[in-house]
């Protein structure tokens, strides 16, 4: 088993030229793109994620770690074929209808992401139909959904409802977070699952599909 | 400077179960510390009522007003809640808030010109949240041109800048401190608002960061701002601060305060 150890290290700490190089050097060595990808970069990230859910790490921190992470997937990107490396699953992600807030949806697309998911983003002020149409179109395992307004929230169960009517709402699950969002709400709208922050989010998807 | 008390929100728990209950007293009480403390206007706010919200608004601002002698901020962006609660009002209210977002101007554009009142303009573009200092300052401008257009006085226009957090962006908190000063500047006799809180998301010691960063407004020439009377430190910053911009002759608030205890170093 190669060890990762420096290159997760560098991952968490934000290193951009310490971990590019790591990543270049375990290449050098012949590691697998795989192996690296999972035990190198989600592998730190996971472990920023769950640190920044203890409160132990900060947006900052996590937000540097992510863009450490991308930059080794620079170095990666040419050597994956398609179909090569595989995701963790699919999430199509927005902000709801009548809210123009992504501060918080853009970091659970990027933990996400930075945990193996393959995200597409639909934006914000994402009407319902618009949530219908890409579910269709690409087929994802996740619906997630962000409201930072009290008065915006409804857009949410509108949204769970337009997926009901289409015949989609069995083949996804639906997660919710958001600053006015609860446990609660998202039993009463009936959401699978709530995220209260972005590292809560991995956590929640992978139990969602079953992962770990 | 002129304080929101921001505190009667459904959002806390406890204003939720007081409104709920229809517990006056626990309001009237919430009500009075925060004039107490020195606020010039009681926010009021049931957005998380949903369907119920205009009921609750509209019992909130009979039951504040009854306690305090002092004119409501009405906090909500659903006309029909704005309208209801804005009737019941006495005096003069501040409504809490009115956008570009095309509905929203379109509803509220109405009401709030009804009836003499201040208003809270969010620099927030048509489709987006602003990020730099040239997208508030346009979103503001003309927001105010088009109140003023209906007659609005420039006086009663409060421009929030929108606070964004700097744990995302180090640059957003220059971005509204320019925007501040920017319209202040433009617009001579215009009031600028905002809360502090967004600030310093995703930050540790986030009270710290928020009285650090009410300092800085003020001396960008902020002259409104929504928070917590109650909350000592933050209020000692603020008379420290008004006083050290030179707006506090004789320096007799500052000493007022820490006479009467207000103060904490």
């Amino acid at each position: 088993m190669r060890d990762f150890h420096l290159l997760a290290q560098a991952v968490m700490n934000g290193d951009i030229k310490a971990a590019v190089a790591q990543t270049q050097a375990a290449l050098d060595a012949g590691a697998d793109v795989q192996e690296l990808i999972d035990r190198g970069l989600i592998a730190a990230m996971d472990e920023v994620g769950e640190k920044f859910s203890k409160g132990l790490l900060f947006v900052p921190q996590m937000l540097r770690a992510a863009k450490t992470m991308q930059e080794c997937m620079k170095l990666l990107q040419p050597l994956i074929k398609e179909g090569e490396v595989t995701s963790k699953g699919k999430v199509l992600i927005g902000t709801v209808k009548g809210d123009l807030h992504d501060i918080g949806k853009n970091l659970v697309s990027m933990m996400l992401e930075g945990a193996g998911f393959a995200i597409t983003d639909l934006g914000v002020d994402v009407h319902p139909d618009k949530f219908v149409q890409k579910t269709q179109e690409i087929e994802p395992d996740i619906v997630a959904m962000s409201a930072l307004l009290s008065t915006t929230m409804p857009a949410m169960p509108a949204t769970i409802e337009a997926l009901t009517r289409a015949g989609l709402r069995d083949r996804v699950k639906v997660m919710i977070g958001g600053a006015p969002v609860t446990m609660k709400y998202a039993q009463e709208i009936n959401a699978d699952s709530y995220a209260p922050d972005a590292g809560s989010a991995v956590t929640e998807a992978k139990k969602l599909l079953g992962i770990d | 400077m002129i304080i929101v008390g921001e505190k009667i929100n459904t959002s806390r728990r406890s204003i939720a179960e007081a409104v709920e209950r229809r517990d006056d007293r626990f309001i009237a009480e919430v009500a009075r510390s925060q004039v107490e403390a020195g606020a010039s206007y009681i926010d009021v706010n049931a957005g998380t009522f949903l369907e119920r919200e205009a009921e609750c608004l509209c019992w909130l601002v009979e039951t504040v007003q009854a306690e305090v002698d002092v004119p409501l901020c009405i906090d909500s962006p659903n006309p029909v809640a704005l309208g209801e609660a804005m009737k019941r009002h006495k005096g003069e209210p501040m409504i809490n808030s009115i956008s570009l977002e095309p509905d929203r101007l379109r509803s509220l554009l109405p009401i709030v010109t009804a009836q003499p009142c201040r208003i809270v303009a969010l620099c927030m573009a048509e489709t987006s949240m602003p990020t730099t200092t040239e997208e508030r300052v346009q979103a503001g401008s003309e927001l105010i041109e088009r109140l003023m257009n209906e007659g609005v006085p420039l006086e009663s226009i409060f421009v929030d800048p929108l606070i964004q957090p700097v744990s995302v962006d180090t640059r957003m908190g220059v971005a509204a401190l320019k925007a501040i000063q920017t319209i202040m500047e433009k617009f001579e006799g215009v009031n600028t608002i905002c809360g502090l809180s967004n600030i310093s998301f995703g930050l540790p010691e986030r009270r710290l960061v928020n009285r650090t960063f009410l300092a800085l407004c003020m001396c960008s020439g902020l002259s409104a701002v929504i928070l917590d009377p109650t909350d000592k430190q933050l209020m000692s910053i603020l008379l420290a601060a008004e006083m050290l911009l030179g707006r506090d002759e004789y320096c007799q608030d500052y000493i007022d305060a820490y006479q009467d205890g207000r103060i904490s170093g």
